[in-house]
């Protein structure tokens, strides 16, 4: 704590300091020289290529991935073509560009992911020179050729090459050049000469008049700012867009530096760009002085958002401008409120001790700061190896971090911090352990059963996982029984369905659509069969899913009547076979045809009595028809009943009869039919006739009714007298006969029917009728 | 009203709100086709959409000429046409045709399909295989509830019945479970869900699911209970004959959407009237609930009451007479007209029912009720279909007797149905086979082995699926064990005893004391219960699928019989008659409670049956 301020630096009103983040935990035997390296922003991986330009089989160069810290966590001899360049994508795979213009993808662990070619034209000329860039699209690649030609892709993940136009004038290969991102466009910066290009020819504002050649530059990260070195020895300084000049600095080398970064912070004093050559770096900002440390052995720069990290073979630095808050700390005789509370804090030993004297001071931004420095500190560990500063952090927010972390397999430090800083679970928790069961289900060691089983203890009840995720990830390992397996972890059905098409389960989609309650689900499944199957594997499914076969069949009732013929024939299902044709029959106007088959299915359905009633229906039809020539008497279509009415109706005595007897109709039928159609045309004669013909069998209480409905109460009265005793008081009432209505009662001594003919009585006309009735309800009751 | 019921029922939620939500997502799917358009309508959605949407507010958004869908080639000249439909196969066909026609003929025009409640797959199937997928837009109206009364909410869904009990199509399910949840997302969260039916338990976990997905809010319930209940659970009641006033209203006029149409003989004007009836008619609404042979009297004092308002003008100076006009003449009038139209009405019910032959028909549904003088019953039966009386009451008698009696015996099965088919024709035999498919009239199997039918679905159910909602027909397998129900839940009086229909003392004054509804027994001995605890013989007998859940809310909250707790929305599953509606309401009276009733459609013994013909399909 002493001597926090030992390692500051001023240049002009800011301080700079150069600490040790990690002293590196990889062994390299010749440190960085002749290897190519990429070390990825905040805090990433670093990929190392050894002796890149060897080719002969026998002695491959190695490529080896480290974490910031320098544990390894990849290697493998490299096989493919001569490396130019190694880079790293925001999602943390490794870029290897080819002098062919091919570029490898690999993950963190050194798998192959896959690869694309910048464009078939680089093939002869080869790639001289290639830069990875980042932009808010994506990560970008750029190429320069043999030719002079620059080729361009703003997004691997989207792929689309641009060429650049040709730089005029350039003979050879340009000095140097710099990716910029601009108006949400990346474009190419080319130094020839003294002139840079973009593509309009353009020289930075104010450049020292001595330089004839850009020789380096580097653009800042935020693309924002652009550093020019010249063959004079100057350091330009300037906007990336090339109108402004920030300030020119003389640093008095003439040799080309071997890299340049920009170092600066949001909110910088003192932006200042870090340059770096053999054994040396200089430190050069506005002002006119310069910081300038001495060098280990072969180093790279990695520019990042608020510094510039420092790795060689042995040690990873960071170099940056002392932040505000540190600079009011820790300053000699600083009198800042900060300062003051850190020599309390020494004096009473307690960490949060200012605290008390600040009334109005919200916690949270203490409490969530303190968060923060925990965190920081977890991925900062050796182990773990991710050395982010706190601006970076907030930079790449919590839901990077846990990606990076996963990226890296660390699952259970991943899981902590979600827990820790209490991210929702599905963003969270939930989302970490989707990503391990993705890699778990990718251990070709393991059995399916113990994959699955180590699946579902872990992921459990975890809010918000998609078991169809993963199991879809398992079938692109080609583990389908896997897949099944934990497809049944699924909670909804519904999503089950389309990776079990797409693994060719059919029925067990079918199931599960079915499961889900979702018909229009079930209905797409179904659909889909009748594509994939032949006729009668697709029947043989529905048949065993009773609700998809309601579905189908709805479906089909109304768009394809074949079919549903087709589905009942599978089905060895005459019943609605025989329902089917006489459905057809009925509404092509009665065809004997369909009625025939009719009666062969329901037969063949053994269901006798709708075979007999199609046969007899047949019949009537073959009846109808004849008369319907005959006559002339629309009879097709009518049913029994109706026919005989109408034949009674015009007269046709003699068919009527002949139906009645030929298709034995009860006689009680007949005998309504006749005396209603008998009393609809008035005929009373023969209306008694037929009472006379032999006894009824529905009585004559309908005779006496007809009549009476008929208002013929002449004639209803003829057949009072025939009425059985228990319906003699109807009888009589139903004529309006009283009094005979009143002796029938009385005769029968029934309580209701006194009581009956009482209530049709009006007190004032039937007065004597009305006191008979009541002494004789009067003795019925006594008794 | 005769009875009063306890004073401190609680009040109903405002359904108005669900009318709104229906109509300004109307109008935005309207203004979704700028420009003038010619608007189709399916023709059950009509009467639908004058309860939500009147002729000039679809005229403000540009419907230029409104069309009932008809199956036939179209007239317009439009270049804009859209189409309010239910999602059937069939209409979409049409529209499909008439796409391909215009195609034909070379002429461009912009077509919009607005599919109510919601769209099915297999719709858009349909548009594909006529290739007119591309040519048409379609949309969804997710109006799934049009509130009928203050306590009759209806998602409109006749086809619901048939499609669900009969053809085992389970589409619908959805549709109802997204119904509850609007009802849950506007006037919950419910304490406790009960039902029993195997459709009532789809569409509760259809509901859950649906809740699952979404945020649940802490609110102040508006509907405490829920119960929901499957129409085949209780066939008997919808096939007895109505003899409450609202029930035969609508059994002799049909209510259509809350309204009805009389015709000249009740209006006594050479004009049909078509009239709301709900509780805004305040004489209707005092009449609606009475058993029919109380309506007259009621009906005439109510005349006796009017005159004397009327009577108060006499001896009044202009002041009152002015105060009189302005304040009161208004509603006398209003009242008068009413009330001259349900006394037409009620004569015209009269004229209809107190023929001998309707005594008669209801003699016999009592007995076949107490199981008394069946053969008697059954000649009865012979007799109305041999002189073709009426051709759903004879198959409602039919189906009666055989849910009665467990199926009838193998000769009668055999001669009624002959009889039944020389009346009205060889196209009944596939009513038959659809009535036994559903259950509605079988024949007795001897004793109480498996059915041949039975064993064959149960083959087909797998193990895994078989407490879902595997077999699809499960109505074959299923004995009505009606005597044994009414027995164990006391639904038949004791007869003998006189039965004052003036002062009811139970539900059974619906059916003139004769049976007191199974449905509604149901709800009242669970709601006193607190669930199926002793009622586990019942459910036995009703095929299982009973169930009570604990709803979101904790228990503990649950407990305290809060005005809210004693709001239940009762939901049937394939429709509901207006009786069992007046005998809810009769229970509530009681027992301090508020029903609600949320219907797939409301229905009777025709709708039931006619859902079951197959002569038009």
């Amino acid at each position: 704590m002493a001597f926090v301020t030992a390692n500051w630096n001023p240049l002009g009103e800011a301080f700079y300091r150069k600490i040790e983040l990690y002293e590196m935990g990889w062994n390299l035997k010749d440190g960085l020289r002749e290897c190519l390296v990429a070390a990825a922003p905040y805090g990433g991986p670093i990929a190392l290529l050894k002796e890149p330009q060897r080719r002969s089989p026998s002695v491959r160069p190695q490529l080896e991935i480290y974490s910031s810290s320098g544990v390894a966590m990849a290697s493998f001899p490299w096989k493919s073509g001569v490396v130019k360049q190694l880079g790293w994508t925001v999602c943390d795979d490794l870029l290897c560009i080819q002098e062919d213009g091919t570029v490898l993808i690999y993950d963190l662990f050194g798998n192959f992911k896959r690869h694309f070619s910048m464009g078939n034209e680089v093939g002869q000329s080869q790639v001289v020179e290639a830069k990875v860039f980042h932009s808010p699209y994506g990560t970008g690649v750029a190429i320069v050729t043999g030719a002079s030609r620059f080729t361009l892709a703003t997004n691997i993940d989207d792929l689309k090459l641009r060429r650049l136009p040709e730089v005029p004038g350039l003979q050879g290969a340009p000095t140097c050049w710099a990716v910029l991102t601009q108006d949400r466009q990346s474009k190419v910066l080319v130094a020839t000469g003294a002139d840079l290009f973009i593509l309009d020819y353009t020289s930075p504002p104010g450049l020292s008049p001595q330089a004839t050649s850009i020789v380096h530059m580097c653009v800042s990260f935020s693309y924002k700012y652009l550093a020019l070195f010249t063959d004079s020895g100057h350091l330009w300084m300037g906007t990336a867009n090339l109108k402004e000049k920030l300030s020119e600095v003389e640093t008095k080398v003439r040799n080309p530096p071997k890299q340049m970064a920009w170092c600066r912070r949001p909110k910088s004093q003192q932006p200042s760009v870090v340059i770096m050559w053999d054994g040396h770096i200089l430190v050069a900002g506005e002002c006119k002085n310069t910081i300038s440390y001495h060098l280990e052995g072969v180093s790279i720069l990695v520019p990042e958002l608020d510094g510039v990290r420092i790795i060689n073979g042995t040690h990873h630095e960071l170099l940056q401008e002392v932040p505000a808050s540190c600079e009011e700390i820790f300053k000699i005789a600083s009198m800042a409120p900060g300062a003051l509370l850190l020599e309390a804090h020494k004096e009473y030993e307690a960490a949060s001790f200012g605290k008390c004297f600040l009334s109005n001071f919200p916690p949270e931004p203490f409490v969530s700061m303190c968060r923060d420095l925990r965190v920081l500190n977890a991925v900062r560990d050796y182990t773990v190896g991710i050395p982010l500063t706190h601006t970076q952090f907030k930079q790449m927010t919590v839901q990077v971090l846990i990606d990076r972390l996963v990226y890296r397999k660390l699952y259970p430090l991943a899981i902590e911090i979600c827990r820790y800083l209490k991210t929702p679970e599905y963003q969270g928790v939930s989302r970490v352990l989707k990503h391990w069961a993705c890699c778990k289900v990718q251990q070709k060691e393991e059995a399916d059963e113990v994959i699955a089983r180590a699946i579902s203890l872990k992921l459990g009840e975890a809010a918000g996982i998609s078991y169809s995720e993963i199991a879809t990830k398992a079938y692109e390992c080609g583990r389908t029984e896997l897949a099944i397996k934990l497809l049944e972890f699924e909670p909804r059905s519904g999503e089950q369905v389309p990776l079990l098409l797409k693994m060719k389960r059919s029925q067990l989609a079918l199931s599960k659509a079915i499961e889900s309650g979702d018909t229009d689900l079930v209905y797409t499944v179904v659909t889909y069969l009748k594509n994939e199957m032949n006729r009668g594997d697709f029947f043989m499914t529905l048949r065993n899913q009773p609700v998809a076969l309601s579905l189908y069949r709805q479906f089909c009732k109304h768009q394809e009547q074949d079919t549903l013929k087709d589905l009942f024939n599978q089905d060895d299902d005459h019943q609605e076979l025989g329902n089917f044709y006489v459905k057809a029959s009925y509404k092509e106007k009665a065809q004997i045809g369909h009625l025939q088959s009719a009666v062969d299915e329901y037969n063949k359905a053994k269901n006798e009595f709708a075979a007999k009633a199609t046969e007899e229906e047949m019949r009537l039809l073959r009846f109808q028809k004849k008369l319907e020539e005959e006559k002339g008497e629309s009879l097709v279509g009518f049913s029994l009943h109706d026919t005989i009415r109408t034949l009674l109706a015009v007269g046709l005595h003699k068919h009527a009869e002949q139906l009645y007897k030929d298709f034995r109709v009860p006689d009680k039928r007949y005998w309504w039919l006749k005396l209603t159609a008998l009393a609809e045309k008035e005929d009373w004669e023969e209306i008694e006739k037929f009472a006379k013909s032999k006894k009824s069998p529905i009585g004559y209480l309908p005779f006496v009714e007809i009549c009476v409905k008929h208002h013929n109460k002449y004639e209803a009265k003829k057949y009072v007298s025939r009425v059985t005793p228990e319906q003699k008081v109807k009888a009589h009432l139903a004529v309006g006969d009283l009094e005979g209505a009143a002796d029938a009662a009385i005769e029968r001594r029934n309580d209701g029917e006194i009581s009956t003919v009482l209530s049709r009585c009006s007190p004032s006309t039937d007065r004597a009728l009305v006191e008979r009735l009541n002494r004789a309800k009067a003795t019925a009751a006594k008794k | 009203m005769a009875h009063t019921g306890r004073r401190d029922a609680p009040e109903l939620p405002d359904f108005s709100l669900l009318k709104r939500l229906a109509r300004d997502q109307l109008i935005y799917l309207l203004e979704q086709l700028p420009g003038k358009k010619d608007l189709f309508i399916d023709a059950d959605l009509m009467s639908l959409l004058d309860r939500i949407a009147n002729v000039t507010t679809l005229k403000q958004h540009e419907v230029d000429k409104l069309y009932k869908v008809e199956l036939k080639p179209i007239v317009s000249t439009s270049d804009q046409l859209c189409f309010l439909i239910r999602p059937r196969i069939q209409t979409v066909k049409w529209i499909a045709d008439i796409v391909n026609s215009d195609k034909a003929s070379g002429r461009f025009r912009r077509y919009k399909i607005i599919f109510t409640p919601q769209k099915f797959y297999a719709c858009e199937t349909v548009l594909e295989e006529q290739g007119v997928y591309g040519d048409v837009t379609t949309d969804e109206w997710a109006f799934y509830l049009l509130p009928l009364d203050d306590d009759i909410i209806s998602l409109e869904l006749p086809e619901f019945f048939r499609d669900n009990f009969l053809e085992g199509d389970q589409r619908w399910v959805t549709t109802a479970g997204s119904a509850l949840r609007l009802v849950y997302s506007l006037y919950g969260p419910f304490s406790k869900v009960y039902g029993i039916g195997r459709c009532a338990k789809m569409v509760y976990e259809s509901w859950r699911d649906q809740v699952e997905d979404g945020e649940q809010k802490a609110r102040q319930p508006e509907i405490g209970n829920v119960f929901l209940i499957d129409r085949d659970v209780d066939f008997v009641t919808p096939l007895c004959s109505q003899v409450v006033y609202e029930g035969l209203v609508d059994d002799i006029f049909r209510i259509k959407c809350g309204s009805v149409e009389f015709g000249p003989e009740v209006t006594s004007s050479d004009k049909s009237l078509k009239v709301m009836v709900n509780s805004q008619d305040k004489v209707f609404n005092e009449i609606r609930n009475e058993h029919f042979s109380n309506v007259f009297g009621f009906l005439s004092q109510k005349a006796r009451n009017l005159q004397t308002a009327y009577d108060k003008r006499r001896g009044m100076d202009i002041q009152q007479m002015k105060t009189f006009v302005s304040e009161e003449l208004k509603g006398l009038k209003q009242e008068h007209r009413l009330l001259s139209l349900h006394i037409g009405a009620s004569e015209c019910i009269m004229k209809k029912k107190t023929k001998q032959d309707f005594q008669e028909l209801l003699k016999t549904e009592h007995s076949l009720l107490e199981g008394f003088e069946v053969r008697e019953c059954i000649s009865f039966i012979e007799e109305h279909i041999n002189r073709q009386i009426s051709m759903i009451d004879s198959l409602r008698l039919l189906c009666l007797l055989s849910i009665t009696e467990n199926g009838l015996l193998p000769k009668d099965y055999r001669s009624l149905k002959a009889q039944y088919l020389q009346s009205y024709g060889i196209e009944h035999l596939l009513t038959f086979a659809n009535l036994k498919q559903i259950g509605l009239l079988v024949e007795q199997q001897p004793g109480e082995t498996l059915t041949v039918m039975e064993s064959k679905v149960g083959k087909l159910v797998n193990d895994k699926t078989a407490g879902k909602l595997t077999d699809a027909f499960s109505s074959l397998a299923k004995k009505s064990n009606f005597r044994a129900l009414s027995k164990r839940l006391v639904l038949i009086p004791k007869s003998g005893e006189e039965y004052d229909l003036r002062v009811p003392r139970d539900m059974a004054y619906i059916f003139s004391g004769a049976y007191i509804p199974l449905s509604c027994k149901l709800i009242e001995q669970v709601l006193e219960r607190d669930g199926w605890t002793g009622l586990e013989e019942v459910t036995r007998m009703l095929n299982g699928h009973e169930f009570a859940v604990t709803g979101g809310t904790n228990g503990t909250e649950a407990r305290i019989k809060t005005d809210p707790q004693r709001i239940i929305l009762v939901m049937f599953l394939g429709g509901c008659t207006y009786s069992e509606i007046s005998a809810l309401r009769f229970l509530g009276r009681e027992k301090g409670y508020k029903f609600i009733v949320l219907t797939t459609a409301i229905t009777n013994s025709a709708r039931l049956l006619e859902a079951l013909l197959d002569n038009h399909a």
